[in-house]
């Protein structure tokens, strides 16, 4: 059934009873759902592309497997435990790298933030070693520290460290000149100042920072699974490509795409979360004027 | 004399490296003498491997990244301009996205091959999405009341696009392609070490530590970062002079 036809039978199935306006009400959302549904034509072409093409035998199998085959393994792969497995090594992997780094981050982020002479210090070889990306590093790590766990540990905690520490910096340093200046007519102390000033204004960027990290971090663990790892999401990709099964590989693919998604939204919601205290309106009020 | 603080890690670091190595503290084979890593560095420069390993990683980075900010700003600008495209595209372009671009290697693999084309079509994928996305948001940021004065005076929807929203939107595509260029780096590095052998940084790096020589792995970093440093500053140079006609205040 076309979509037109579903819409036209959804219409007809409507009372004519209806009263003009919950009519009017009924076809304005259906006309939304039409226009929802458009983002859907493009992966349902392709999906059905792709089906022909397999089933056509347009290119070997090994080289397209059919789109039922990869649900199928994606299928075994689940209900086997297998997956869950390999996402788990790959989870815990990101956490470790990620607590180190982020700890560390916050930490150097905060020293910089907070005193010039850390950052007239420590800054310009913080900075110049960040010239070179988390994967320039990567050949020099697997030297000095092998090809196991400790490899992937301190490669996240690399992705991750410098992201949290730049804008955690950078938040502290922002700090908006009138809650410094309301700090000073209420004689805040040092710790007053920083528990009630620096470090909930610096939340926001603080956050920021993680989610750039966890990406980066979550982006470097497939890579370095790709290149040295014998368990793991990134390393079913290998093994799938080395054994030939596209379907493997096509269904870890998507595993990690979705591993991906849910880390960066578990952050979203964890901000939303924390950040409910949260006066909006005074807030955003604070944020216009200091633009 | 503030800026002499900044030097002193570095020399501090240096140092250690230097004393570290000399008195064989540590395992020479593991960590080489710095004084080793700059010959190796100049013994490359002068044999003229260096510089064509350096060249085919830039040629690549170059054409996979206008390839890639070609295609982004087409489909972004298809993307932001209509509605319809946006709908048929938008989801799509988001759920792809969201796969560790890597990840995608090993497929490409084996549909392109481990040559040239399979890296610059995944160097081209890196350079794509920031560039749509910025499009996309550059051109929906156009100020309708600019759309409105264009109709006013009766300009057509060509001119309108490119009277008005192009150069509206411009300074977000050219933050765009600044991204692009930084992650098109990145993944140069990454398909020369994920993709079969052939010139490149990358590839001289991972040679160098199957080979186990630090030396050559430590020439490699340091021109990873060099050359990174290097596109992020000519990026931004290039922005600000393309965009020194607008009123600085806006």
């Amino acid at each position: 059934m076309t979509q037109a036809q579903l819409v036209n039978g959804l219409e007809e199935a409507a009372p004519s009873s209806v009263v003009a306006a919950g009519r009017r009400n009924l076809s304005g959302a259906l006309h939304g759902l039409r226009r929802q549904a458009l983002g859907a034509y493009l992966p349902l072409l392709a999906l059905g592309l792709w089906a022909l093409a397999a089933d056509r035998h347009w290119a070997p199998p090994q080289i397209l497997p059919a789109p039922r085959l990869v649900a199928q393994t994606l299928g075994e792969l689940i209900s086997s435990g297998e997956l869950l497995q390999h996402v788990g090594i790959s989870l815990a992997r990101v956490a470790g790298g990620f607590l180190l780094g982020g700890a560390l981050g916050l930490v150097l982020g905060t020293a910089m933030g907070l005193s010039r002479r850390v950052e007239q210090y420590v800054h310009p070889l913080f900075h110049a070693l960040n010239q070179v990306p988390v994967l320039g590093w990567l050949p020099l790590a697997m030297m000095v520290f092998g090809i196991g766990e400790s490899l992937k540990v301190v490669i996240i905690a690399q992705a991750s460290l410098v992201p949290i520490a730049i804008n955690v910096f950078e938040g502290i340093r922002r700090v908006p000149r009138q809650y410094v200046e309301v700090a000073r007519v209420f004689e805040f102390s040092r710790a007053q100042y920083l528990r009630k000033v620096v470090f909930p204004a610096t939340v926001p960027s603080l956050f920021v920072g993680l989610r750039y990290g966890l990406t980066l971090a979550w982006l470097s663990l497939v890579t370095v699974e790709l290149l040295a790892s014998s368990e793991g999401l990134g390393f079913l990709i290998v093994w799938g490509r080395q054994l030939f099964q596209l379907d493997l590989v096509l269904a870890a693919i998507v595993s990690i795409g979705v591993v991906g998604l849910l880390l960066d939204q578990g952050l979203a919601w964890l901000e939303a979360r924390l950040l409910h205290w949260r006066p909006k309106a005074s807030w955003g009020g604070a944020k216009a004027g200091a633009q | 004399m503030k800026w002499l603080r900044g030097l002193v890690l570095p020399v501090l670091l240096l140092a250690t490296w230097e004393l570290l190595t000399r008195y064989h503290l540590v395992n020479v084979r593991l960590l080489v003498e710095p004084g080793r890593v700059v010959a190796t560095f100049l013994r490359e420069l002068r044999e003229g491997e260096l510089l064509s390993q350096l060249g085919a990683s830039l040629a690549r980075d170059l054409g996979g990244a206008t390839l890639g900010s070609a295609a982004g700003i087409l489909v972004g600008t298809a993307m932001g301009t209509s509605r319809f495209y946006d709908r048929l595209l938008g989801s799509s372009f988001h759920a792809a996205k969201q796969v560790a671009i890597f990840a995608w290697i090993p497929l490409m693999s084996v549909w392109l091959g481990t040559g040239e084309p399979a890296k610059v079509v995944f160097i081209a994928l890196s350079a794509f999405y920031p560039v749509v996305l910025n499009t996309f948001e550059g051109i929906r940021s156009v100020g309708s009341q600019y759309v409105e004065v264009a109709r006013v005076f009766r300009f057509t929807r060509l001119q309108v696009f490119r009277r008005v929203i192009l150069p509206g939107a411009a300074p977000s595509i050219l933050a765009g392609i600044q991204v692009a260029l930084v992650y098109s780096w990145l993944a140069t590095i990454g398909a020369e070490y994920l993709l079969a052998a052939g010139p490149g940084i990358g590839n001289l790096m991972i040679d160098g530590r199957e080979s186990f020589q630090m030396d050559k792995v430590l020439v490699g970093v340091v021109l990873v970062g060099a050359v990174g440093a290097s596109i992020s500053a000519l990026a931004s140079a290039i922005g600000a002079w393309q965009l020194r006609w607008r009123v600085t205040s806006a």
